[in-house]
Order: structure tokens, then C-alpha cells, then sequence
């Protein structure tokens, strides 16, 4: 685990032989770490001040124009030692990159998504257009909130190559080509294949993998309804900006009823134009379910990587069983398996009793090496499977957590529309009152 | 058939009798009423109610009032429209309606009458009150059929808007100090079935109602030369009404509709949190929580448009129809100016005849019949005179017919205009209150939520000490 930079190392890596209290309490102290201050963000403010085109060329030797985001870095306060104030800017492809790298490099961990490259799930007004600006402005958010999601993990902030994101500008890339990830990554075939055929894997990761599916079903279905809602109160609010326009014609022939009519319609002008402000909090609203959204695509690969390690372990310990047996016969003589080698001892005669002798010395030697596999690949499982437990314990929390508020400040948006409403409609009620 | 005043203008009230039909009343006490009535109905003898006079709006606007200022008070007549029947013949099937009166107006022989009416006899009901009156308001009727939307007649919510259409119809009728005085208007309330129909069938035939027709196209054709300016301002203040009105019926047809789309994915929305629920721990009851709100927003969401649908459509609906009216009787008041003035340049026409020399081809065919051209001469200025005097009286009772058609259409404007100011605010600020009503309600709704999930945080400090 790449831990450079960090002074403390959470106490569960590297210890297997937990019991299950010992566990239960490294999970509290993880959590009470975070609290003492093991985070990065407890140290460095982190944002994601702003966006800017660029024009460039690109692999293809093409011109091309994208998007640049500042990074800037600070101490939290002037007594923070060890940070200097910096700014740099990253694309968005490099965010990708770093992320690829973290996903890679601690398998255990749910890593925090990016915000969408392209804009989907939208509702009409907003663009799709990945140049349009309050795009542009949605994802620097999202970039930000990345950010902060990384630094304030126990383990992903004491990463180094996460540190150089934030604060060199330089060959950072290249930095990160030489950790070799990429060559460590699992191939999906390998990791599809492994789900496919794996015996044993823990319960609760089969369960995690199916909650992800389901909350990754009800997510998408909840943000297309909205969006769809969205768009609907977006027309009924507009269509009355034509009463603002039809009253105050219609009062200019009105002796009486002039003034009323007059007013009224600048209150449906006003009602008209609320809805854009009430809208775009709630895209805000959007864009944290969106985030959970996307998560459940780290559960599911933290629930492949497990799912591929149990299956290198019963391979392992399928191969040790084979050559157990494949001794056990040589010794007793029995073949209760058919071999190539049998069959053909068979047909022209057994061997020497030196040649079994330098076979079996051979088995021997494979089933201490299959033996040391085995009691690595188990330990490898168990770590994986005791750091994996934590993180989605922690992402759990983290989840039922944001979620909660988010809900709530759903509840709190919808509050303060109908106050807007109220307070519009007695308006106008006043003006229709003296007509 | 006599008419005793008392009915309309009871002793409690002022008497108000309108010397100039355009605004200005005078109080005289009720012996005065009495002789100016007596006075009239010397000139007009006979059945008043005369639909083939076209003065008589003239005898009756003696009779009642314009001003409306104690209508409240007077009101003694109550008309309901209710209880649609189908009705199934070998020719056709058609809705009846049931008109329920209740009046203590002494024309009426009874107090009550029940009777069933068809959509076919509004319409003729409407077609004998603007034949009779011909430059006043009446209150338009609902369409025959809606030809967007509903085009089934025999659909339920298409019955019960056109009944209180015609509710409103009758009652907007009854409210009307002259039309309400109708004969008409009291066959229709009254008359069995079949006694309508015999009633129906008198009145101008139809030969002489064709004639009438074709000479008001032809002075429509001819146009009016000296309109007042005050009907030109009128005709302008109307035009301009129309679109505007006809523009809030589109705006608000369209809000329904938009509303309605919005409501349809509201219905959805509500749901998806439900399903969430259903994968989560600690979320679940939040969730469900969440879903309940966007549920009852949505009951109310469907109230709100209901009542828009009820109650605003239907008023902005029915002024679009007014102003087709309003522009009907403009061009019927022309029509008749138009007569007068046609009239009137007959005469100068044939006063120049009459002055003329003798035209030298008179001269000739009298001289050819063998006349003594001196007595030819007297002869035909004789004629001429003759035309001329019946030409005269002719005008003056057109010039009569086109005084009372204006003194009548300005004494209505003023009333409609009154009645359109206060339908149309009572409708809008109906549609504001419910607004307001309903976003009360979702905010309660909200708030409620909110509220129980602000008790809960003392759940979650016994979480965190909770392995």
C-alpha cells in the first residue's frame, strides 16, 4: 500500500489475525482518526476555483479545445506547517488518470467518482453541451467535491501521487505511469470470468454487489422521473409569464380595472421567473443523488476485486488438492484419476523406482510451493476482505449520512418554493382585489 | 295582458324612471310612474310583448330600470338548470334539461314551474331576445359542440359544463331589467312541452324574416356613414377585448394542460423513492417519508387544476363569446342606422324629383297619353308629395328605432361592462385564493416532514456509540 507520505498507517492493514473484536474496534478508531485530524483536508483547503478554455492539440496531432480547472491549495490556518499556498491547473482527463491510479492501487477501497463527462440525465433547458457554462460550472463542483472526498479518506489522503495532483504541475503523469499501475491493474475479462466461476465468495459481498445493481436501477429511474418533473414545472411556471404580458396590454384599455391588471402582471412576470432559481437548486439536489449513483460502480468493482481473489484462492487450493492426490497416488500406487501418464504407464509398463522416486521429490516440492500459495492467497483474501469491510462500513455511514441532509434540504427547497408561491398568489390576489 | 309595476318596482325602492336612457335618472315618486306608464301603454295597444314591433323595448325600458344597485334585494325570480336526461327517439337522441322556477313576479300565474328543456330551445330562446332586443347584451350560450377536445356530446364532463353554462344563461337573462320582462322569456320558463312548440310556431314567418335578413345584409354591405364616436369607441374598446380575452382563454387552456403533464409525472415520481426504500437500512423511513409528501402534493395538484378547470376556464370561455356578441349588436345598431340613412337619401332623392323641372320625357309620354302637360304636371308633383309624405313617416319611426336602439345599447354597455368587471375579478381572484390554498397545503405537508426528521438527531447520537 502506497502510504509515503503519511505519518500514521491505519492499524487494520497487515494484521490478520484479528478477532472479530479486535475488528469492530479498528473500525471505531478508523472513524476516530478521521475525527483527530488523520485527514488531509484537516490541514489543506482544497479547491476547484475555476474553469477556462484551452486550445490544444491532441494525440491525433488535432486542434481541440477543452477545459482547464484551477486547483488551489492552502493551509487551513497559520498555524498549519507544511503547506504553502499553490494553484495549478488539471484537465479533466487527469482527474481520470489519478482516479484510474487509486482505483488500481487500493482495490479495498470505494473510491469517490468523478461528476459526469458528458451531461446526461438533463431536463430540457439545461444543455447537454459540454462547453455550455453551467455545465462547465456543475462540474467544477463536482471536481471540488472529488477532491475533498480523496483528501478526507483515512487511507487516499496519505497517498503521494494524490498529493502531487494537488500540488505539482510538473511530469505528474509521467510520476504516475512509473508507479507501474496500469500493469497491476485486473484485466475485466479476468475479473468477469472470476464471477462467473467463483465458488465461495463472501456473503456479504454478494449481497453489496446486488444492493449496487438495485441502487444503481432506482437512482437512474428516480433522476429520469425528476428531471422529467422538472421539465413540466418548468412550463407551467413560464406559460404564466403570458398572463404578465396579456394583463398589462389588456389594462391599457381598462378604465377601472387598469391598475389591478397592471400589477397583477408583474406578479405573474415575477412567478414566471422564479422557477429558474427553484430549479437549479434543485439540480444541486440532482447532482448528490448523481453522485451515489455513480458510487455504486466502486462498490461493484471492490465486489469484483474480491470476487477475483477468493477465486485465485480456490484455484490456488484447487491445484494443492490435485497435487495431494496425484502423490497419493504415486505412493499407494493407485490411480484413481485418469492421466495421460497413467494410461500410457500403463501400456508400456511402469516405471522405475527411481523415476517415481524424482517424481515424487518434484510433488513434493509443488505441493510446499502450492502449500506457501495457498497460505498466501488466504492471507491476501483475508486482508482484502477485512480493509474492504471497513471502507464500506465507513461508505455506508458516509452514504446514509449524505443522503439524510440531502433529503432533507430536498424537503427544505420544496418549503421554500411554496413560500415563493404563497407569497406570489397573495400578491396577486391584492391586485385582483382592486380591479 | 297588462303588466302592474308593483312587481318589478316595489315600494321600498327608488323609482327610477329613465327620461334619457343613457345615465341620468330621475327620482319621481310613484303617482308620477303610474301616469307616464298610463301614457304609454295608450300608444302601445295591445300585447306589449309584440316580438314584430320593433319599438317595444322602448314602453318597457319605462317599465324597469338599468341601474342594478339593489338588485340583490329585488331578486324574485331563482332559476335552476340541473337533473340532463338522455332522451331516445327513432330520429334522434338528445339531453333535456330540468328548469326549475321559483318567482314571485305577478306575470307568472304560478309561484314554481318545473319544466324540461333541449339545448335547440335556448337557442331559439336566444335568437327571439336578440330578435326583440336587438341592441341589447344577452348572455351568450354555450357552443353546440366543442370541436377541439371533446367531441363526444353524450360525455359527462361536456354535459355538466354545458348545464351550467345555461344556468348562467337563464339566470344572467333573469337578472336583465328588460330581457327578463320578456314574453318570450316567460313561455320558455313556463310552457309545457308541447305548448312551446305552438308558441314557436307564431311570430314573422318565415318569408318576412328573410327579407329582414336580406335587407340587413344589404345595409351591412352598404355600411353606416355617421357613426357616433361613441359606438366607434365602443367598436375599438371591443376588438381589443377580444384578443385579449381570447389570448387569457389560450393562456389558460394551456396552463391546465401543462399542469396536467406535470401532475402525470408527479404521479411517477413519488414511487421511485417507495422502490428505494425498499433497498435501504437506515434510509427507509426517510425515504417513505418523502414519497408520502410528493404524494399528497399530488392530491392537492389535482384539486388545484380542477378548480382552474371550473371555474376560471369556463368565465374566460364565455367572454370570448360575449365579445362575438358585443360585435353582433354593433353591427346591428349599424344596420338600423344604416336603414335610416338609406332612407333618409331616398327622400332627398325624391325631393329633388319633385323639385326638378319636368323632365322633358315625362313631358313627351304625357303628351303622348294625351294629357295637358300643366295637369300632367300637378299629377305627378301630387304623386311625388304623396311618396314623399310616407316617406317621412317612414324616417321618423326609424328615426325613432335607431334613438331607441342606441339609447338602449348605451344604457346595456354600461351594464355589461359592470358585469364583465365583476366576473372576471371574482374568477381571478378566486383562481389566486385557490393558489395560494394550495401551496399552503404543501407546504404543511413539507414542513410536517421536516419536522419529524428534526426530532430524530438524538437517534443518532446512539448510533455512534452503538458498534
Amino acid at each position: 500500500m502506497m502510504a509515503d507520505s503519511g505519518p500514521k498507517e491505519v492499524a487494520v492493514i497487515g494484521n490478520t489475525e484479528l478477532t472479530s473484536a479486535e475488528l469492530d474496534n479498528n473500525i471505531k478508531n478508523t472513524m476516530v482518526e478521521i475525527e483527530k485530524g488523520t485527514s488531509l483536508l484537516r490541514k489543506m483547503e482544497i479547491s476547484v476555483a475555476e474553469a477556462e478554455k484551452r486550445t490544444g492539440k491532441n494525440t491525433v496531432n488535432m486542434q481541440e479545445i477543452y477545459t482547464v480547472y484551477l486547483i488551489e491549495t492552502r493551509p487551513v490556518d497559520a498555524l498549519t506547517e507544511g503547506i504553502t499556498p499553490d494553484s495549478l491547473w488539471r484537465r479533466y482527463s487527469e482527474f481520470e488518470l489519478l482516479r484510474n491510479y487509486l482505483l488500481v492501487t487500493y482495490p479495498f477501497v470505494v473510491v469517490a467518482p468523478l461528476p459526469e463527462k458528458r451531461a446526461e440525465i438533463v431536463w430540457h433547458k439545461l444543455s447537454a453541451d459540454n462547453m455550455d457554462p453551467d455545465f462547465v460550472e456543475r462540474r467544477r463542483v463536482g471536481l471540488e467535491n472529488f477532491l475533498h472526498r480523496v483528501a478526507s479518506h483515512p487511507v487516499l489522503c496519505n497517498d503521494n501521487i494524490f498529493y502531487i495532483f494537488l500540488t505539482e504541475d510538473k511530469d505528474w503523469k509521467e510520476m504516475v505511469y512509473e508507479t507501474g499501475f496500469q500493469a497491476k491493474a485486473d484485466s475485466r475479462l479476468k475479473a468477469v470470468n472470476a464471477a462467473f466461476r467463483v465458488k465461495n465468495p463472501d456473503g456479504r459481498f454478494t449481497e453489496l454487489k446486488h444492493y449496487s445493481d438495485e441502487l444503481q436501477t432506482v437512482l437512474s429511474q428516480l433522476l429520469r422521473v425528476r428531471a422529467r418533473v422538472a421539465d413540466r414545472l418548468y412550463g407551467v411556471y413560464k406559460v404564466h409569464g403570458n398572463y404578465g404580458r396579456v394583463f398589462s396590454e389588456w389594462s391599457a384599455i381598462e378604465k377601472e380595472m387598469g391598475d389591478g391588471l397592471q400589477s397583477a402582471g408583474h406578479h405573474m412576470d415575477a412567478y414566471a421567473a422564479s422557477v429558474d432559481d427553484i430549479l437549479e437548486e434543485e439540480e444541486h439536489y440532482a447532482d448528490q443523488l448523481k453522485e451515489y449513483l455513480f458510487y455504486t460502480d466502486a462498490l461493484r468493482a471492490v465486489c469484483r476485486k474480491h470476487e477475483l481473489t477468493q477465486f485465485e484462492l480456490e484455484m490456488v487450493a484447487l491445484d494443492l488438492a490435485c497435487k495431494k492426490q496425484q502423490k497419493e497416488e504415486l505412493v499407494t500406487g493407485t490411480v484413481r484419476t485418469f492421466s495421460l501418464k497413467g494410461m500410457t504407464s500403463k501400456l508400456f509398463g511402469q516405471e522405475t523406482a527411481e523415476q517415481r522416486e524424482a517424481k515424487l521429490q518434484v510433488l513434493e516440492q509443488q505441493l510446499k510451493e502450492g502449500e506457501e500459495a495457498v497460505k498466501e492467497k488466504n492471507t491476501e483474501s483475508d486482508e482484502f476482505v477485512k480493509t474492504a469491510w471497513v471502507d464500506i462500513e465507513r461508505f455506508k455511514d458516509q452514504k446514509d449520512r449524505d443522503l439524510k441532509e440531502a433529503l432533507i434540504s430536498y424537503a427544505v427547497m420544496q418549503i421554500s418554493m411554496c413560500k415563493k408561491g404563497i407569497q406570489v398568489w397573495t400578491n396577486a390576489k391584492e391586485c385582483f382585489n382592486k380591479m | 295582458m297588462s303588466r302592474t309595476i308593483d312587481a318589478v318596482v316595489s315600494p321600498t325602492q327608488t323609482n327610477t324612471i329613465p327620461a334619457d336612457i343613457s345615465g341620468q335618472m330621475l327620482d319621481l315618486d310613484e303617482d308620477d310612474d303610474l301616469e307616464v306608464f298610463s301614457k304609454d301603454s295608450t300608444l302601445a295597444d295591445g300585447n306589449m310583448f309584440n316580438a314584430s314591433m320593433p319599438t317595444s323595448p322602448g314602453s318597457m325600458v319605462n317599465q324597469c330600470k338599468f341601474e342594478e344597485d339593489e338588485e340583490s334585494d329585488s331578486k324574485d325570480i331563482f332559476i335552476t338548470v340541473d337533473n340532463p336526461e338522455s332522451h331516445v327517439t327513432a330520429i334522434e337522441t338528445f339531453i333535456t334539461y330540468r328548469v326549475l322556477t321559483k318567482t314571485t313576479r305577478s306575470e307568472f300565474d304560478n309561484s314554481e314551474y318545473e319544466v324540461r328543456r333541449r339545448y335547440q330551445d335556448f337557442l331559439w330562446l336566444k335568437g327571439k331576445l336578440e330578435d326583440t332586443h336587438s341592441t341589447l347584451i344577452v348572455h351568450p350560450l354555450p357552443e353546440k359542440f366543442v370541436v377541439k377536445g371533446m367531441v363526444e356530446r353524450f360525455n359527462g364532463d361536456f354535459i355538466e359544463t354545458r348545464r351550467k353554462a345555461l344556468h348562467k344563461f337563464l339566470n344572467r337573462v333573469a337578472d336583465h331589467p328588460i330581457l327578463s320582462c320578456s314574453e318570450d322569456f316567460k313561455v320558455f320558463l313556463s310552457a309545457q312541452a308541447w305548448e312551446l312548440t305552438t308558441y314557436k310556431k307564431q311570430g314573422p314567418g318565415f318569408l318576412s324574416r328573410m327579407g329582414e335578413t336580406v335587407r340587413a345584409v344589404a345595409n351591412s354591405v352598404r355600411g353606416v356613414k355617421n357613426r357616433p364616436e361613441e359606438f366607434t369607441a365602443i367598436q375599438e374598446y371591443v376588438e381589443d377585448f377580444s384578443n385579449k380575452i381570447g389570448s387569457l382563454d389560450k393562456v389558460t387552456q394551456r396552463i391546465v394542460k401543462e399542469q396536467k403533464e406535470y401532475l402525470e409525472e408527479l404521479k411517477e415520481y413519488g414511487p421511485t423513492y417507495t422502490l428505494w426504500s425498499g433497498s435501504e437500512e437506515e434510509l427507509a423511513e426517510q425515504l417513505k417519508g418523502v414519497a408520502g409528501c410528493i404524494e399528497r402534493c399530488c392530491k392537492e395538484t389535482e384539486e388545484q387544476v380542477g378548480h382552474l378547470s371550473d371555474t376560471l376556464v369556463p368565465v374566460l370561455h364565455e367572454y370570448v363569446l360575449c365579445a362575438e356578441t358585443l360585435k353582433a349588436v354593433l353591427r346591428r345598431r349599424d344596420n338600423i342606422q344604416a336603414e335610416f340613412e338609406a332612407k333618409n337619401e331616398a327622400l332627398a332623392t325624391k325631393k329633388v324629383d319633385r323639385d326638378a323641372e319636368s323632365s322633358d320625357l315625362g313631358f313627351v309620354w304625357g303628351s303622348l297619353l294625351g294629357k295637358n302637360p300643366e295637369e300632367a304636371r300637378h299629377q305627378r308633383q301630387e304623386r311625388l308629395d304623396g311618396e314623399i309624405e310616407e316617406l317621412k313617416e317612414e324616417i321618423d319611426k326609424l328615426e325613432d328605432r335607431v334613438e331607441w336602439a342606441n339609447n338602449a345599447l348605451k344604457g346595456d354597455w354600461g351594464r355589461w361592462q359592470r358585469s364583465m368587471r365583476g366576473d372576471l375579478k371574482s374568477a381571478f381572484l378566486s383562481t389566486a385564493e385557490k393558489n395560494v390554498d394550495y401551496y399552503e397545503k404543501c407546504l404543511a405537508v413539507w414542513e410536517t416532514f421536516l419536522l419529524s426528521q428534526r426530532t430524530e438527531p438524538s437517534e443518532e447520537t446512539d448510533r455512534d456509540n452503538t458498534p
